[in-house]
């Protein structure tokens, strides 16, 4: 089992690398840059000023120095500044937006699990009931319907018409003339709706997934053991049946970890939030590389981790895998 | 098995309890697309960043409201009557933001850092036309050209940078100036820039032409303009531009008028229809004044705008002094453009209904990019328009930079729909000049005429408007009998203000152009306020 980590920690910094020389090669060979970007179709600026802003950008070196340039700067944990204008650390343009990404990816996840996962279950047990259809069309509504289009209708209702919650942002323009109970509550109201957007759309892939693996689980030989050996519905139910139907969230919970940093484009835009997935769509919009590259990297790296965590935890939950190997 | 629904009342109840307080009336929220990239507007090219960088920073020179230039640090300028000397006289007692003087060294150090190739701007080629500046006095700058060049003195509109806090720099972009306190002379002072939410400003006390009316601008980045509008509706914002379609149709309501006032005027821009005169069909100038026939622009202009445009004879703006209205115009007429493509060979001989000429049909493609939704649709009123006529145009929309770099830098392309922007100073040698043709060149569509070289030339050469107007007019002649780009239609901004801000003068500048003499309605505030 260890050994079986070991090697997996072992390759990810291997794979991050490739991962890298994909993500590097991909990128230059999306059309323009960010010079062109930035003065395409402008009169006022020569080709001379062009070649000096691709050399201030070091963009004039051959793609494969540029490469071993920017490695071994991130060997030192250093992304690099951004091509925008405001020059900063790429780092800590990535830094300042995580909490805001994090804190609603957390609790849009954290309602899928409490909401989807009983309703899977409750579900599978009544299956065919009236509840069983009521909750597959109503997760099927949220699954199927645009997001962005539900956002708006529930910004008119809630933000425009009713006047119950705020249309945008993450928090008033008078926040800090507010108390602390009172800026913590402006907070959950900006909150509210894109979690609850967030959420929504999400419920349909966890609560099927759930329903499809109790209905698998309870007709297994060993529920019907269990049936048969006397011991009550809700112990054949609780300890046996739904314990395993469980075991595969473990799984979609590992794949699950790259998403918490990977905002919606589309939310983010709607609702105004200054999150991880707008800066990472004006960046790939103005060609901004070191920030794109961040970006990429920090997903990548998620994604292993969330893998190599959803393995583990697999082992540790199921006897059968960890004794198997 | 109450309490999970007594725990979500209160929750809910909570949440409605504690609205925000009533916004400040005495702030002006408007809304940006796009958040800012830097205030110093020499290294950013953003129309965001600019328009911020506009509260805090001035140049020496402005526009007016009729968009002529005026002085702003400079009280007054004279030219050499060779045309290559501009003196500047500096206004007195202006400020920076920390109280140090403005002085003649400021103008010098911009200048220094605008040629400097340490520092990233796009903007340095004006400048590299200065062969030296001087200040004989403090209060005196004087620019000596090697050639005369009248758009120079427009490009010393640029943003004046405060030496005392940026000669320690090397590169300015990298300065805290760009990002974290930018320190100006400008009506607004900095507060504070929350990227990708905010940027907010206060009134500057000591602003050279008094203290602005409104005392607090907070800068809201809101990507969405769909949401923007709902937060203007719910009283989150007090400005915003409406897209045609909001204006047309979604905010003539007795509750929107009571409000917020609505304005329109000609924005500084217009969409063309640009064809590639290296193609052999497209190098005939009767092909080009036939499509140019064929084309109903007042159906583009109702159809696309709602109406909330004019048709574009030109390159310049209708009601600008350099506009001449006195050009030939293709006015819509279907049979007529039949008539010409007829003359010029073209007919349809297998009955098709698609034009040939020595075995070859009409056929050809425009390109446009994806995204801009006017231009999609132009694109197929266009189509439809020339269908009639038996000219087969298909569609293709491509993203921006693959448009830009391997279509149009490489003369890939038929024809394309595209708009230019129009500058107050009408020196426009780089779209028209044949010089101009090659790749990363804005003459695009490859138009090669002696005469507008020649008065492009003699335009750019001379300070007198009068002499400069002659030149430009007869350009706009020969641009209209020539049809290098069939010129479509002048779109029209349209702003909404929230009705407790009174002072606004629109003019063919706009309505920010006297921005700082903007006042609050007294006993008006809180009306707009959220009514919760």
């Amino acid at each position: 089992m260890l050994r079986y980590i070991l090697r997996r920690v072992l390759l990810m910094p291997v794979m991050l690398l490739g991962i890298s020389v994909i993500s590097f090669g991909v990128m230059h060979l999306a059309p323009g840059g960010p010079v062109s970007l930035a003065s395409d179709l402008n009169p006022k600026v020569t080709a001379e000023a062009r070649a000096r802003l691709n050399a201030y950008y070091g963009l004039d070196k051959p793609l494969h120095v540029q490469y071993v340039n920017w490695l071994s700067r991130v060997g030192r944990f250093d992304f690099g500044d951004s091509f925008a204008p405001d020059g900063r650390k790429v780092w800590h343009k990535i830094r300042e937006r995580i909490p805001v990404t994090l804190s609603i990816n957390l609790l849009s996840e954290a309602i899928i699990f409490l909401v989807a996962v009983p309703l899977g279950l409750y579900a599978a047990l009544r299956r065919g009931s009236f509840f069983d259809r009521a909750s597959t069309v109503g997760v099927f509504v949220g699954f199927a319907m645009p997001g962005f289009w539900l956002a708006l209708l529930l910004m008119i209702l809630f933000g425009v018409k009713l006047g119950w919650l705020p249309i945008s942002g993450l928090v008033s323009l008078e926040y800090d003339s507010l108390s602390f109970a009172g800026k913590m509550g402006d907070r959950a109201r900006h909150l509210v709706l894109p979690v609850f957007v967030g959420a929504f759309s999400g419920l349909a892939g966890l609560s099927r997934f759930m329903r499809s693996n109790m209905l698998e689980t309870i007709r297994q030989d060993y529920i019907a053991t269990a049936r048969a050996k006397g011991l009550s519905e809700r112990v054949v139910l609780w300890r046996h049946a739904m314990r395993n139907a469980l075991l595969p969230v473990i799984t979609i919970l590992g794949l699950s970890v790259p998403g918490l940093l990977g905002g919606s484009v589309i939310m983010e835009s709607i609702f105004a939030i200054p999150g991880l997935g707008q800066l990472f769509f004006q960046g790939v919009m103005s060609r901004d590389y070191p920030l794109i590259l961040a970006e990429l990297v920090l997903t990548a790296f998620l994604t292993l981790l969330g893998n190599l965590l959803a393995d583990v935890g697999y082992a540790v939950a199921d006897p059968r895998i960890r004794t198997g190997n | 098995m109450n309490r999970p629904v007594l725990v979500l009342a209160f929750v809910a109840g909570f949440l409605i309890a504690s609205c925000g307080s009533k916004p400040d009336p005495n702030t002006y929220r408007e809304g940006s697309i796009a958040d800012v990239s830097g205030f110093l507007s020499a290294v950013t090219s953003d129309s965001a960043s600019h328009e911020a960088a506009g509260y805090v920073f001035n140049g020496l020179v402005r526009y007016d409201r009729n968009l002529k230039l005026e002085g702003d640090l400079a009280r007054s300028w004279d030219v050499s009557p060779d045309g290559l000397r501009i003196t500047f006289h500096l206004r007195e007692g202006v400020k920076w933001h920390d109280g140090a003087p403005f002085t003649a060294d400021d103008v010098l150090f911009t200048y220094k850092k605008m040629i400097d190739p340490k520092t990233p701007t796009p903007y340095g080629e004006d400048f590299k036309q200065v062969k030296s500046v001087e200040s004989p006095d403090p209060r005196t700058v004087v620019v000596t050209y090697e050639k005369t060049f009248a758009p120079a003195l427009a490009s010393w509109g640029m943003h004046i940078l405060p030496k005392h806090l940026l000669e320690k720099y090397d590169d300015i972009a990298k300065s805290p100036l760009n990002r974290e306190h930018p320190v100006g002379t400008g009506p607004y002072r900095f507060v504070e820039w929350k990227s990708g939410s905010k940027v907010v400003f206060e009134a500057n006390p000591d602003y050279y032409e008094g203290k602005p009316g409104i005392p607090r601008v907070i800068v809201r980045v809101i990507p969405d303009q769909a949401t923007q509008f709902l937060e203007l509706k719910s009283g989150g914002l007090d400005f915003m531009t409406l897209t045609p379609l909001q204006y047309a149709r979604q905010t003539d309501t007795v509750d929107f008028r009571k409000k917020f006032n609505r304005y329109r005027y000609p924005s500084m821009g217009y969409t063309y229809l640009g064809l590639n005169l290296s193609n052999p069909i497209f190098s005939d100038r009767r092909i080009r004044q036939a499509i140019a026939t064929a084309i109903d622009r007042k159906q583009i202009i109702q159809g696309v705008l709602f109406g909330l445009g004019q048709e574009a004879t030109g390159p310049y703006l209708p009601g600008t002094w350099v506009y001449n209205p006195d050009v030939k115009r293709f006015p819509y007429d279907p049979a007529k453009s039949k008539a010409m493509l007829a003359e010029a060979g073209w007919k349809d001989a297998d009955g098709d209904g698609v034009l040939e000429k020595d075995g070859k049909k009409f056929a050809f493609t425009v390109l446009t990019n994806a995204g801009n939704e006017s231009r999609a649709k132009v694109a197929a009123i266009i189509q439809q328009n020339l269908a009639a006529v038996g000219v087969k145009m298909e569609i293709r929309t491509l993203e921006w930079a693959a448009f830009i770099n391997d279509f149009v830098d490489k003369k890939k392309f038929d024809a394309l729909i595209l708009g230019w922007s129009i500058t107050p100073d009408p020196d426009q040698f780089d779209i028209w000049s044949s010089t101009k043709t090659g790749p990363k060149e804005l003459n695009h569509v490859g138009f090669k005429n002696a005469e507008v070289d020649r008065l492009l030339e003699a335009g750019r050469r001379t300070f007198d408007q009068a002499a400069r107007k002659k030149a430009y007019d007869r350009i706009q002649e020969i641009l209209a009998e020539e049809q290098p780009l069939v010129f479509l239609y002048v779109p029209e901004a349209l702003p909404a203000v929230q009705v407790r801000f009174k002072g606004i003068e629109p003019a063919p500048a706009g309505i920010s152009w006297n921005f700082i003499k903007w006042r609050i309605k007294e006993g008006a505030e809180g009306k707009s306020a959220l009514t919760h």
